[in-house]
């Protein structure tokens, strides 16, 4: 018998996906909610990057990230995006486009208020693995008036911050059934309906798996053509070596 | 020529083009697995070039470490296609040279009179090692710090010198901005200026003794009147066209992930690498990079800190005498026996299981099954030892010794501590080594055709 090595390579890997996770248990964590993060829909990073700025950028910096870079992915003129501007320079002129999407919070102060500073969230989306963490904490927050803001999170337990979106969603609260699931039903409704204020936590995670990564809106046109111009030169380089080989028996 | 003639008057360009390419004489019948040593090379050269670009950005400063690598993904033009290259590159040129190691491992490359092509390969292996341990420190994310912590770690528990010699490594108490700095010396130029000289004498070892091949025959044995290996072909132009097959389906893969999927799912590029380092919050579940996991299981195998960190750096170091292990004459599994393929299998399929434990925070399953993956690692190399010598070798004794080591292990590790759950894992992965030594020993005793080798051909075949 002629053994054929690379079949034996590949029932072993093959064996050995199968033993290795069976034992693998998920930790005892609320499943998240699919995101359906789509980002090709500019309007919504838009709206996300709105949002941001208004709600979330106070504390949390994307420090990595420029202005007009953003609006340069999101397909707007640098004057589009100067009204999300906030914060100025040494000379006390409002930044311009070119500048990091920082913040004016000083750490001392948040680590007074807070008892830690609020994370830059320039690439949360990746440290979380994708938006579906992201589009479930913006909808995880319960009334939990044991905690120090009055809030807790289904997705981020003890979280410690308030929920600043409560003004659109409302007030929710936590219901859990017998068998132990655990559902949130709104108690008090926000200014927005239940549909819009979905929308507003896609608008943010979509936004926010944008910019955590700029480069996702172009490498895989990069790649399409990379992989075509490798699988012409793959089929030539094939012909080339059995042209060469014809004469080795 | 007259420039080309001007040239070897001086220095030996056409002699070394023909000695190591032109002239250079390779069996016919290399198959699959024989891509993997240009693929190594061209893997190294990637490493090379994109790091010298990435090292036109970054900064070895704690505090601007991690931005610079934003920096470059953001505003560096093509700075992201750039980094992603490095970062899958480090985790295909370790695919590359697992597969390149199995090669020699199933077809006995590292037999005389190749040992010491085996030997400078083990020690590329080492420097790669390093290489990316230290590499994998410099974009200082929360992986970067902590997974530097853990193995760093690892050196304090070295009896009565740990503590100086794991403050000379970090040059610091903590790991700290002068831990980054040096190990950005050592990633820069240090280790990749031994690999570059290792992989040269690598090459020059090998073309002293030829190639083997996936039937271990040796080829010189064999030669024409004019001193050509009658299964032998010049490197350039069969192995060179073949080559360019392997390099652009090996783009293809390459390219795809870098394009597509440059996370590689989170193993490539962990998603905890994307929160900045911080000596302060210990991340819930800390796992080395893939390529080391195999490793790692067998250090949390052992409970004790400094023998497991011996069973870790003795499961690479038995591979350095692998060639005074088996001294079987027949270099092919196609022409030894079934019990070799069946050790060989077992082998694969277990550092295939050790490397994704390794991934995996642990549990009492999982734990004993690692446990039980460690033995079996280990015992490979005795029973490949068992196996040198098939006819004479005294299985029943061989199985005997080799179950009494495995339970002297477990009487050691028995703890009366143990939870109902992990004394029943315990006894029901018993079964495992079990199983391993008898399809291993038991079986060519028992089942004369699974002992039975078979004849070398003088020729090579296919």
């Amino acid at each position: 018998m002629k053994l054929n090595s690379f079949k034996l390579l590949v029932a072993a890997t093959f064996l050995s996906v199968l033993v290795a996770p069976t034992a693998y248990s998920a930790a005892d964590k609320e499943p998240n909610l699919d995101a359906n993060v789509d980002l090709s829909d500019k309007v919504s990073l838009a709206r996300g990057a709105k949002y941001y700025a208004n709600y979330c950028m106070g504390c949390h910096s994307l420090g990595f990230s420029r202005y007009n870079r953003v609006a340069a992915d999101l397909g707007m003129e640098e004057a589009d995006i100067k009204p999300l501007i906030f914060t100025r320079d040494d000379d006390d002129n409002i930044h311009k486009p070119g500048a990091l999407m920082v913040n004016a919070i000083r750490t001392k102060d948040a680590i007074r208020w807070f008892g830690i500073a609020p994370p830059d969230l320039t690439v949360i989306a990746r440290s979380r693995g994708g938006g579906d963490w992201l589009y479930s904490y913006f909808k995880g927050f319960y009334r939990d008036d044991s905690r120090p803001f009055g809030v807790n999170n289904l997705y981020f337990s003890n979280v410690g911050m308030p929920h600043v979106l409560e003004e659109l969603q409302g007030v929710q609260e936590l219901v859990v059934a017998d068998d132990g699931t655990k559902t949130l039903t709104l108690a008090e409704p926000g200014r927005m309906s239940a549909g819009e204020y979905d929308q507003v936590a896609k608008d943010l995670t979509n936004f926010l798996v944008y910019v955590g990564e700029p480069a996702q809106l172009h490498r895989t046109f990069y790649g399409i053509l990379t992989l075509l111009f490798l699988l012409v030169l793959l089929v030539l380089s094939y012909f080339l070596k059995k042209e060469f080989w014809k004469d080795i028996h | 020529m007259s420039l080309l003639n001007w040239i070897d008057a001086r220095f030996p360009a056409t002699k070394v083009w023909n000695e190591h390419i032109a002239e250079y004489y390779a069996p016919k019948n290399f198959n699959f697995f024989y891509f993997f040593g240009s693929l190594a090379m061209l893997c190294l050269v990637l490493q090379i070039v994109t790091g010298i670009f990435l090292t036109m950005h970054y900064k070895p400063d704690a505090e601007m470490a991690f931005a610079s690598v934003e920096y470059i993904m953001r505003d560096v033009p093509g700075g992201w296609f750039i980094r992603y290259m490095h970062s899958t590159g480090a985790s295909m040129f370790f695919i590359v040279i697992y597969l390149h190691m199995f090669r020699g491992l199933i077809y006995g490359s590292f037999k005389g009179p190749r040992e010491l092509v085996w030997l400078i390969g083990m020690l590329i292996y080492l420097a790669l090692m390093a290489e990316a341990f230290m590499g994998y420190l410099l974009p200082w994310g929360q992986m970067s710090f902590w997974g530097a912590q853990v193995i760093i770690n690892l050196f304090n528990t070295i009896p009565f010198i740990g503590d100086v010699v794991s403050t000379t490594i970090r040059g610091d108490f903590v790991i700290s901005d002068p831990t980054l700095n040096r190990f950005f010396a050592f990633h820069v130029v240090a280790v990749p200026l031994i690999l570059v000289g290792l992989v040269f004498v690598h090459i020059v070892a090998l073309h002293t003794v030829g190639s083997n091949n996936p039937d271990g025959v040796e080829i010189k044995k064999l030669k024409d009147e004019k001193g050509i290996p009658l299964d032998g072909i010049p490197f350039h132009p069969y192995y060179t066209v073949k080559d360019i097959v392997g390099v652009v389906v090996f783009l293809i893969v390459f390219f795809f992930i870098v394009f597509f999927m440059p996370e590689g799912g989170g193993y490539f590029i962990e998603h905890a690498n994307f929160e900045p380092a911080n000596a302060l919050k210990t991340p819930e579940h800390i796992a080395p990079v893939w390529y080391f996991t195999p490793f790692y299981t067998v250090l949390r195998a052992v409970p004790d800190p400094w023998y497991g960190t011996l069973a870790m750096f003795a499961a690479i170091a038995v591979l350095f005498v692998l060639p005074w292990l088996d001294k079987n004459p027949i270099k092919s599994v196609r022409y030894r026996n079934k019990a070799h393929l069946i050790n060989l299998s077992w082998f694969a399929i277990t550092f295939i299981v050790l490397g994704f434990l390794g991934v995996m925070a642990v549990t009492d399953t999982l734990k004993e099954l690692g446990t039980r993956g460690t033995q079996i690692y280990f015992l490979f190399f005795a029973v490949t030892y068992v196996h040198s010598r098939p006819q004479q070798a005294n299985y029943l004794m061989w199985f005997v010794i080799l179950l009494v080591s495995v339970l002297f292990w477990d009487f050691l590790r028995y703890d009366a501590s143990f939870t109902a759950n992990q004394s029943s894992l315990f006894w029901q992965f018993l079964l495992l080594p079990i199983a391993y030594l008898a399809t291993t020993l038991l079986l060519p005793h028992f089942v004369g055709g699974a002992n039975k080798e078979k004849e070398v051909p003088t020729r090579v075949t296919g």
